[in-house]
């Protein structure tokens, strides 16, 4: 079976990419391919990094609270371009009134400040796409 | 044979230590800072015998300021305590500023949304759901005159934290006092204008760093003449930690940042002791309270020295490096959120132990949100309670002479040196960065302290260790989208009702300014004068010098 593919995306115009690195690292030492894109990429580009690198899933930085406006639109150009299948994770500070909302639209797994890596690692091998 | 008797340390170990380790084992075979540095059982004289108290220590107010840089410490003037804040419109926010000051903050400090430190406009594609989220949005002189109003400029000093539309900023601040009547040559605050670490950790930065430093440079040789009082740069650690530095790191980058500052200013013809009074310096306020302690200690006493024996600066306020601190909010957690009030007030007093000129305590919310104003209240408080009630400030630097804090202050400057030495190698900390050396050393020690925290070698109350389920949520700031809406509102009116020939032609003169070597202060407030705009006036400076990508290490 091939290594699960993660893009890891800092979407926004934040810069604090701490976690992002931290999780990326993690997941590659947990033995998948993963993929950082580097800061300040919008839902077009997330999106075609996730086609090129026929990604399973797609892990968002977001600590900025600007997720209610990233979050919809990724969700949309994933499904405009028949990825509906990919994984999408949120990691970063996420009030709880917003969850049920990035749920509704797809968004699988929300990750707040303290989730152990591990947890997340799980969560990812539940929950990708099986392939072969 | 001739047979040395035990030294005290050999003969304590043989007499009292191995019975009582035989007895009863210690908690684990190594105790480290959350640093991951070392630490032994037990310092005593032995440990700090090569330190000489007049030569490495010396008393407070006095070379090398190990002890602190005024004679009576608090007993004078208690630190400021200046709370950082900011979100949503200028107009809220100058509410917030009215209320801290009422309930006895002593100075003022600004925190901008993401679009104003970007040098975005609201209506730019980027700024989508980001104005007014992390800070307050200032897009032109007309937001920063409802940001101050009524608050008077020439009584208060005031903090902002902007980078690099540093000059920008700074310019519609000096306007704003302008037009109460104040006099620059009075007036006190500072920019944080510290670029390096915004390539080393922050990452908001928006042009290459060459013409990034000449922004600063620019700023140096304008204050040196029009605003002496201001402090042109705070060379911050800060962002340098929360970012996953070690003590030692954040250290050892700030500082060097701060000595390439003064090389790039001493480069542009500049005096050295007329500008170097005017830089400053912004810790990070983290857990490890002994080695925060020895931090401050020995970034006091390592700057002295390079001011003075490597920059040849005569004046002792260039020697003296003044402070601000802030508790670490990457030590806040969002779980048991009441915890952060003890471990914030536990960085606070390793700050004041550490003899720092400024503090902001953080607030119980913040893993969360940006703070309620209660929760603001609170933070404010603990300062108080420190300051008033603990007995601390009584005295000066009460724990000078501890031979732990004195041993460990000593190896953070000789850790700090080799550092530089490492740097200096490479040709001086623009080209460390171009090369990401301090970018994959803060990477790689955030990653050992996530994998310390996975295998709970280190605990953190409440996240690895003595968790409760079913915590009941507390109340947080939800900031909606109405602040992008009003500040998109202003900013189309501001576009009709200014005279947009005269914003047109400062935009254009900001444009010529920056092909040619002269100051770019002058032509960036001819703009601000104007009502240009804070994304206009980068793009101007975007179209000379281009945007700096960086290439993700991970």
């Amino acid at each position: 079976m091939r290594k699960v593919r993660v893009v890891i995306a800092k979407p926004g115009l934040d810069g604090h990419d701490r976690g992002a690195k931290v999780i990326a690292r993690a997941l590659r030492d947990a033995g998948m391919e993963v993929v950082y894109t580097g800061l300040r990429q919008t839902p077009e580009q997330i999106v075609s990094a996730a086609l090129q690198e026929d990604a399973d899933v797609i892990g968002l930085s977001i600590l900025s609270g600007a997720h209610n406006h990233i979050a919809p639109r990724l969700m949309q150009l994933l499904k405009e371009k028949g990825l509906d299948d990919v994984l999408v994770l949120v990691g970063g500070i996420i009030p709880d009134v917003d969850i049920p909302r990035l749920k509704a639209i797809g968004v699988k797994g929300i990750f707040l400040p303290g989730t152990p890596m591990q947890e997340i690692v799980d969560f990812i091998n539940a929950n990708a796409r099986a392939r072969v | 044979m001739k047979t040395v008797a035990p030294s005290g340390k050999e003969r304590w170990q043989h007499d009292t230590l191995e019975p009582a380790l035989k007895k009863s084992p210690e908690r684990a075979a190594q105790f480290t800072t959350i640093s991951g540095r070392p630490i032994d059982r037990l310092y005593r004289p032995d440990d700090v015998d090569r330190i000489d108290y007049a030569r490495d220590i010396g008393d407070p107010g006095e070379f090398p300021y190990t002890r602190g840089i005024h004679a009576t410490g608090y007993r004078g003037k208690l630190w400021t305590m200046r709370q950082f804040a900011g979100f949503g419109t200028p107009e809220e926010t100058n509410e917030r500023y009215k209320a801290l000051l009422a309930a006895g903050g002593t100075g003022l400090s600004v925190a901008f949304d993401l679009p104003t430190l970007m040098g975005r406009d609201p209506d730019h594609e980027l700024s989508l759901g980001e104005v007014g989220k992390c800070g307050v949005n200032v897009t032109s002189l007309a937001d920063m005159e409802t940001l101050f109003d009524g608050i008077r400029l020439g009584d208060i000093t005031t903090s902002m934290t902007i980078n690099s539309p540093a000059a920008m900023i700074f310019a519609m601040y000096l306007v704003v006092a302008e037009k109460q009547g104040a006099d620059w040559k009075r007036i006190s605050g500072t920019i944080q204008n510290d670029i390096l670490k915004e390539f080393i950790a922050q990452k908001e930065y928006i042009f290459p760093p060459r013409p990034s430093m000449r922004l600063i440079t620019d700023i140096f040789g304008f204050c040196s003449k029009e605003a002496p009082k201001w402090n042109t740069i705070s060379v911050s650690g800060y962002h340098i930690r929360e970012a996953g530095a070690t003590a030692l790191q954040e250290l050892a980058f700030t500082l060097r940042d701060g000595l390439e500052y003064v090389r790039w200013g001493v480069d542009t013809g500049l005096d050295v002791d007329a500008f170097v009074p005017q830089i400053s310096f912004f810790f990070n306020a983290h857990s490890d309270f002994f080695e925060e302690i020895a931090k401050y200690r020995a970034a006091r006493t390592l700057w002295a020295h390079a001011m003075r024996d490597q920059f040849g600066a005569r004046s002792e306020r260039s020697w003296k490096l003044r402070f601000h601190s802030q508790t670490a909010g990457v030590s806040l957690t969002a779980q048991q959120p009441y915890n952060n009030v003890v471990r914030t007030a536990l960085q606070a007093l390793s700050a004041v132990l550490g003899g720092t000129n400024s503090l902001h305590t953080n607030s119980l919310d913040e893993a969360l949100a940006l703070p309620t104003a209660e929760a603001a209240t609170l933070a404010l408080r603990t300062q108080q309670i420190i300051a008033h009630e603990s007995g601390v400030a009584n005295l000066v630097d009460p724990l000078g002479g501890s031979y732990f804090v004195e041993k460990l202050t000593k190896d953070m400057e000789d850790g700090a040196l080799a550092y530089f030495e490492q740097i200096d190698k490479m040709g001086g900390m623009v080209e460390a960065i171009e090369r990401g050396f301090p970018q994959k050393e803060i990477a790689e020690s955030a990653y050992r302290f996530q994998q310390a925290v996975e295998r709970r070698d280190k605990v953190i109350v409440g996240v690895n260790d003595f968790v409760q389920a079913d915590e009941p949520p507390i109340e947080i700031l939800y900031i909606d989208e109405s602040a992008a809406d009003t500040q998109l509102a202003k900013l189309e009116t501001l576009r009709k009702m200014r005279n947009n020939d005269a914003a047109r032609r400062a935009l254009d003169g900001l444009r010529a300014a920056a092909k040619t070597p002269g100051n770019l202060m002058p032509p960036i407030i001819d703009a601000v004068r104007a009502y240009a705009t804070v994304g206009e006036m980068c793009d101007a400076l975007r179209q000379v010098w281009g945007e700096y990508e960086e290439v993700p290490v991970i």
